[in-house]
């Protein structure tokens, strides 16, 4: 069982807090909108998801046990 | 009322050869009297799924006509295992501008259809049908509404079926838009649920494309054994083919799958050293260049070859004086203008794409515009809560591919002023998304 970052495309509206947080694995497009790492997270980065995923103020980012 | 059918009906003989979908659409309107003669009994419908019926749509080997190509039978079979009485929808919502094989259907045989829902729905264990057209296609409307009237009156259906007009957009015939319409939402895509397990009123809902019914119609009456003696072993069967642009005769044809395209544009009077390039699969679809075109066969596995496959069937021949380039840029265009609003990476990459290949059309990009074009295909592909930026990017990345060199003579300057536009695009409606 891993833990990957998962994002709601409908609810995200491009803050970009995601990425300033967590920019191991988040990066923005052209337009502002982050595209996720799919690989799991490791304990080592576990932490920083946490942080950017409850930063999220429209809540549209999570960790999802796959 | 039932009983005065009952003692006349008499199956008609399967046919050997082709077309079968198509030797059911009459010139005229066929009522339920005669449509009952030739088609037979259908199947009851019980509480519980009948594992005969999917059996047989499994042995058949059918798949999805909408554009998916997904195994009818393993669909079946997750609502079928799904908790509660299942719905089924007919989706005939038929977006994509140049398919009319659903409303060729739905206009001129919708008693095999209400056949082939009332079949899938015992194949489920569904209670109700539901029957899903396009609000502003008033003629398969008036069709539907005049055959349901007609079943009422002279062989209730055994469930209740209704007739649904669901609002013109493009996305709104994908799965979880409609079920969300029907739910009393916008008629959006989403990503919380999916329709096999919770769709219509949270219960397990088959969708299903007017063809593939058509299909599960003839499937039941004649057997898997008859599907299968024509198209080739993966994919046994016909299919409904929405041909159009350079060829004598624009229509819809029923061929095997697995036929020669260069064979279906000859006979249909095309002409393949006139066409520089074929779409295929609509505009989620991919173009051939005419090499490509000249070996391909009308099957997934065949044109996987060339990244491609059937998808809804669209079929569009392009005349070698119309521009590769400003045709895709059109698509493009409408694409970004049929976008649901709500994923970012949808409304800003396919507005940001639709204008560089507007300017690339123009002879007015930067030189540099076609990398930036594949730059932002790869950005925006799976981005979205449904497939309608992974459908835009593999069109641009078909189109990039299939006219290099006509693209690098507009990014020269060159802009194709004269060239005719080809490829339909329906008129904006303003319609509502409720």
């Amino acid at each position: 069982m891993a833990l990957r970052l998962r994002i709601d495309p409908i609810a995200c509206d491009g803050r970009g807090v995601c990425a300033e947080l967590f920019p191991e694995r988040v990066s923005l497009d052209d337009w502002g909108f982050p595209i996720l790492d799919d690989d799991p997270i490791g304990r080592d980065l576990l932490e920083h998801a946490r942080r950017a995923v409850a930063a999220c103020p429209v809540l549209a980012l999570r960790l999802e046990r796959t | 009322m039932t009983s005065t059918l009952a003692p006349r009906v008499e199956t008609a003989p399967a046919p050997e050869s082709l077309p079968r979908l198509l030797s059911e659409v009459p010139r005229s309107w066929r009522d339920l009297v005669s449509h009952r003669r030739r088609a037979g009994v259908l199947p009851e419908v019980r509480r519980e799924p009948r594992p005969d019926l999917i059996q047989a749509v499994e042995r058949a080997g059918l798949r999805g006509k909408g554009g998916g190509a997904f195994s009818t039978a393993h669909k079946m079979e997750a609502v079928a295992a799904g908790a509660g009485r299942a719905v089924v929808v007919v989706n005939g919502a038929e977006g994509e501008p140049a398919s009319g094989k659903d409303k060729l259907l739905l206009v001129r045989a919708p008693h095999l259809v209400l056949d082939g829902a009332l079949a899938a729905a015992a194949a489920v264990g569904a209670d109700q049908v539901v029957v899903a057209v396009d609000r502003h296609a008033s003629e398969a409307l008036d069709s539907v509404r005049r055959a349901l009237g007609e079943r009422l009156s002279y062989e209730p259906a055994p469930i209740p079926m209704r007739l649904v007009a669901v609002p013109t957009h493009y996305v709104s015939g994908e799965e979880t838009a409609l079920v969300r319409w029907l739910n009393g939402g916008e008629a959006k895509p989403t990503n919380t649920a999916r329709p096999f397990e919770r769709g219509v009123a949270r219960r397990p809902t088959l969708l299903d494309n007017v063809e593939t019914l058509a299909h599960v119609a003839q499937i039941v009456r004649w057997g898997p054994g008859w599907f299968r003696t024509v198209g080739t072993p993966n994919e046994p069967g016909s299919t409904l083919i929405s041909l159009s642009g350079a060829v004598a005769r624009p229509a819809v044809y029923e061929v095997p799958l697995g036929a020669s395209l260069a064979r279906v544009l000859e006979q249909s009077g095309g002409r393949l050293d006139q066409i520089s390039a074929v779409l295929v699969g609509g505009y989620f679809g991919t173009w051939l260049t005419a090499d490509n075109a000249a070996e391909a066969r009308l099957s997934c596995e065949d044109l996987a070859r060339f990244g491609s496959d059937l998808g809804c069937g669209v079929v569009i021949a392009l005349p070698r004086e119309a521009c590769g380039v400003v045709e895709s840029a059109r698509v493009l265009s409408w694409l970004a203008s049929s976008t649901a609003g709500q994923c970012g990476s949808c409304v800003h990459g396919l507005a940001s794409i639709a204008d560089t290949t507007g300017a690339v059309a123009r002879g007015r990009a930067p030189r540099d515009a076609a990398l930036q074009l594949m730059r932002w295909a790869e950005q925006i592909e799976g981005r979205g809560a449904c497939r309608l930026p992974d459908g835009a990017a593999r069109f641009l990345r078909s189109s990039l591919a299939a006219f290099q060199h006509e693209v690098d003579r507009h990014l020269r300057g060159a802009h194709c002023g004269q060239a005719p536009h080809v490829l339909p695009l329906p008129n904006p409606v303003r319609d509502s998304w409720r």
